[in-house]
C-alpha cells in the first residue's frame, strides 16, 4: 500500500515536470503527506491541469494555508537552515480517485523586499469556487494578496484592522478604537 | 387629471428601490453571531452576503503558543456543540505527526463518544431548524434526548460542553464503571422517540413546504466550494471521511458494519424504514440535507451499539496522553476527519520543539457557509433561515 502511494506521487511529479519544466521548483515525495513545490507563475496552470486531467482529478481544494517563516528569537535563528519567507499551502483531495496532494508555492515576505508591499501570488479562485473565502482569510491573516481574486477583503478581522496577525513578527495593538484589546 | 393625481395609477405605479436588510448578528435565526446582508427588493434577495468574524478568538495563533496537549480545551470551543469530534480530530493530526498508533480498546472509546457526539449535535441541528422554521415543539424533544447523552459525557469526563476528554496518545480516562449499560439504556430510549422527530418535522406538510425545493444545491457546486459532511451527501455525492478517509481517520471504524447515508440509485439506505422522500423535494435542497441528517442520527445508534459490544471484548488500556513537553518530530501533515458538520482538519507543522510552528484549522461549516450567496439568489427573504438552518453552521468553528 505505502509503496503504491510512494510511486504515484513519484509518477504524479515526473507528469508534472515534464510538462511544466522549471516551474516545478521542488518536492518531498517522502514526507508523511508528499508536497511539490511550484513557482507562483505556474501555479494556476498547474491546478487546472490537476483539476483537470483524468488520472488525478482533484477536484476539491480542502485548505489554503500561509506560513510565516521567521524566527523572531535571534538565538534560535542563528541555528536555522533556512532563509525567512513565506509558504502559501494548498491542500487538494480528490472524492472521486480518493487521493490527495500538497502543493507549496514559496513567497518573500515582503514584495521586493519593502516592508509593507504584501508579496503576490495568482489567485485559484476560477479553478475552485471555495478558494475565495479561504484566499482571503489568508489574505486577512497573514498578508499575502492574491492576484485576481474577485473580492480580496479582510473576512474575519474588521476592514480598518492594522497588520498580519499570524505573521511572526506581529505586534498586539494596545487598543482598536478605544476599547483596549 | 394627470396621472400622479389619480390615486388607482398611483398604486400600480409604486417604483420599488433596492433595501439593504442586515440579518444578525444577534438574529436568532442565524445559529449565533452570523450578520447576513441582504440586498433585496420587496420580498425578493438579490444577493445574501454572510459577514463574519464577530467570534474570532485568535485560535490558530494561540496554538502557536501552546504544546498541541495544552492546546486541546481550545479544540472543545471551535464546534462547542460537538466537543469530543474536534478533539478527536485534533487528537488524531497530532497522532499522525508522532506516528503513534492508539490501543484497540481507545479506539472503541472514540467511535463510541464520538458517534453520541454526532447523534448530539445532529439533535441540535434538528431541533434549531424546527425553530428557525416556526415550530417550537421539535427543539424541546431534541434537547431532551441531548440532554442525556450530556449527562453520560458527564459522567465520562465530568463535563458537559468543552470535554478535552479525547487526547493526543489516548483518552482522558477508562469508562466509568457502569457506563455501557447506561448507554445501552439511553439508545433504547432513543431509538423510539426518532418516530416523533420525524412525525414532527420530517413528514410534516408545512415543514415540506418550507424546505422541499428550497435552496438547492448541485453536487457540482457542493464540490466546487468545499462542502462536506450532510450537506455534500444531500447533494448526492457519495462520500465520508470514516469510510473514504486516511488510514488515521478510518482505523478506529475498521471491522464496524455501517452505510454512508447518501441518496443513490433513487433511494437511501434504510429508506423503507422512515418516511418516504416527498415528492416535491428535489436531491441536494433544504429538506434532503435534513433527512441526510436524521438517517445519520439512525445510523450513529448502530455504531455506538457496535462499539460498546466491541469495546466489552477489547484488549489494549486507554492511552498514555502525550506530555505537554513531548518534543514534536519536524515536519508537517495535514488530516481531516468526519465531524458531524463535516470535514474539520487540522494542518499543523512543526521545527522540532514542543510548540508546533504553526497550526492551522480547516472548518467545514466555514466552507458551508460560503455557499450562502449561491443558493439565496433570488429566494425569498423567508427562505434565508431555512437555508442557513439547513447548513447547520457553528459560528465557533467558523470565525476560530
Amino acid at each position: 500500500m505505502w509503496q503504491t502511494i510512494m510511486t504515484q506521487h513519484q509518477d504524479w511529479f515526473r507528469r508534472l515536470t515534464e510538462r511544466f519544466g522549471r516551474g516545478i521548483t521542488g518536492s518531498s515525495l517522502e514526507a508523511v503527506d508528499p508536497w511539490i513545490e511550484l513557482a507562483p507563475d505556474v501555479l494556476v496552470e498547474v491546478c487546472r491541469f490537476l483539476r483537470d486531467d483524468a488520472e488525478m482529478r482533484f477536484n476539491v481544494l480542502n485548505l489554503v494555508s500561509g506560513v510565516d517563516y521567521l524566527q523572531i528569537d535571534p538565538k534560535k535563528a542563528a541555528k536555522t537552515d533556512w532563509e525567512p519567507h513565506i509558504e502559501v499551502v494548498y491542500h487538494l483531495s480528490s472524492i472521486k480517485k480518493r487521493h490527495s496532494l500538497t502543493l507549496k508555492v514559496v513567497l518573500p515576505r515582503w514584495k521586493d523586499d519593502q516592508e509593507g508591499q504584501l508579496p503576490e501570488v495568482p489567485s485559484v479562485v476560477a479553478i475552485w469556487p471555495t478558494a475565495n473565502w479561504h484566499e482571503r482569510e489568508v489574505y486577512d491573516l497573514m498578508g499575502i494578496r492574491f492576484v485576481g481574486h474577485p473580492g480580496l477583503h479582510r473576512i474575519l478581522l474588521p476592514e480598518d484592522w492594522d497588520g498580519y496577525p499570524l505573521r511572526k513578527d506581529y505586534e498586539m495593538p494596545s487598543e482598536y478604537h478605544g476599547i483596549r484589546a | 387629471m394627470t396621472t400622479a393625481d389619480d390615486s388607482r395609477i398611483l398604486e400600480f405605479d409604486v417604483r420599488t428601490e433596492e433595501m439593504l436588510i442586515n440579518m444578525g448578528p444577534q438574529h436568532p435565526s442565524t445559529h449565533g453571531v452570523l450578520r447576513v446582508v441582504l440586498r433585496t427588493d420587496g420580498e425578493i434577495v438579490f444577493r445574501a452576503e454572510p459577514q463574519i468574524g464577530y467570534l474570532h478568538r485568535c485560535a490558530e495563533k494561540i496554538g502557536e503558543n501552546l504544546s498541541p496537549r495544552q492546546w486541546v480545551p481550545y479544540t472543545d470551543r471551535l464546534d462547542y456543540l460537538a466537543g469530543m469530534n474536534m478533539n478527536l480530530g485534533w487528537a488524531l493530526a497530532v497522532e499522525k505527526l508522532l506516528g503513534l498508533e492508539v490501543s484497540e480498546k481507545v479506539g472503541h472509546i472514540r467511535v463510541l463518544v464520538a458517534e453520541l457526539g454526532r447523534i448530539a449535535s445532529h439533535l441540535v441541528a434538528m431541533g434549531t431548524y424546527g425553530l428557525d422554521l416556526g415550530s417550537f415543539t421539535p427543539f424541546l424533544y431534541a434537547f431532551r434526548e441531548r440532554e442525556k447523552i450530556l449527562n453520560l459525557f458527564e459522567d465520562v469526563c465530568g463535563a458537559r460542553l468543552t470535554y478535552s476528554y479525547m487526547l493526543p496518545g489516548g483518552v482522558m480516562a477508562d469508562l466509568p464503571p457502569g457506563w455501557l449499560e447506561k448507554c445501552e439504556q439511553f439508545l433504547t430510549e432513543l431509538e423510539p422517540v426518532i418516530a416523533d422527530y420525524h412525525a414532527l418535522l420530517t413528514s410534516n406538510q408545512i415543514f415540506i413546504k418550507r424546505t422541499a425545493a428550497i435552496g438547492v444545491l448541485s453536487a457540482e457546486d457542493a464540490i466546487g466550494y468545499g462542502c462536506s459532511g450532510p450537506v455534500l451527501r444531500g447533494s448526492g455525492v457519495d462520500f465520508d471521511l470514516r469510510r473514504d478517509g486516511e488510514l488515521y481517520c478510518t482505523r478506529m471504524y475498521q471491522g464496524y458494519t455501517y452505510q454512508v447515508i447518501v441518496r443513490k440509485d433513487g433511494h437511501y439506505p434504510k429508506d423503507h424504514d422512515y418516511p418516504p422522500v416527498p415528492p416535491e423535494a428535489v436531491i441536494g435542497d433544504c429538506w434532503h440535507r435534513f433527512y441526510v441528517r436524521m438517517l445519520e442520527v439512525v445510523q450513529s445508534i448502530d455504531l455506538v451499539r457496535q462499539g460498546i459490544e466491541r469495546y466489552r471484548q477489547a484488549p489494549g488500556d486507554c492511552g498514555v496522553p502525550v506530555k505537554m513537553t513531548q518534543r514534536l518530530p519536524k515536519g508537517e501533515i495535514y488530516l481531516e476527519t468526519e465531524a458531524p458538520k463535516g470535514q474539520m482538519g487540522f494542518h499543523l507543522i512543526s521545527d522540532g520543539s514542543a510548540i508546533p510552528w504553526r497550526v492551522r484549522i480547516r472548518s467545514s461549516s466555514f466552507c458551508n457557509l460560503s455557499i450562502v450567496p449561491i443558493l439565496c439568489q433570488n429566494c425569498l427573504i423567508a427562505d434565508v433561515p431555512a437555508v442557513i438552518g439547513s447548513l447547520d453552521v457553528v459560528l465557533g468553528e467558523i470565525d476560530r
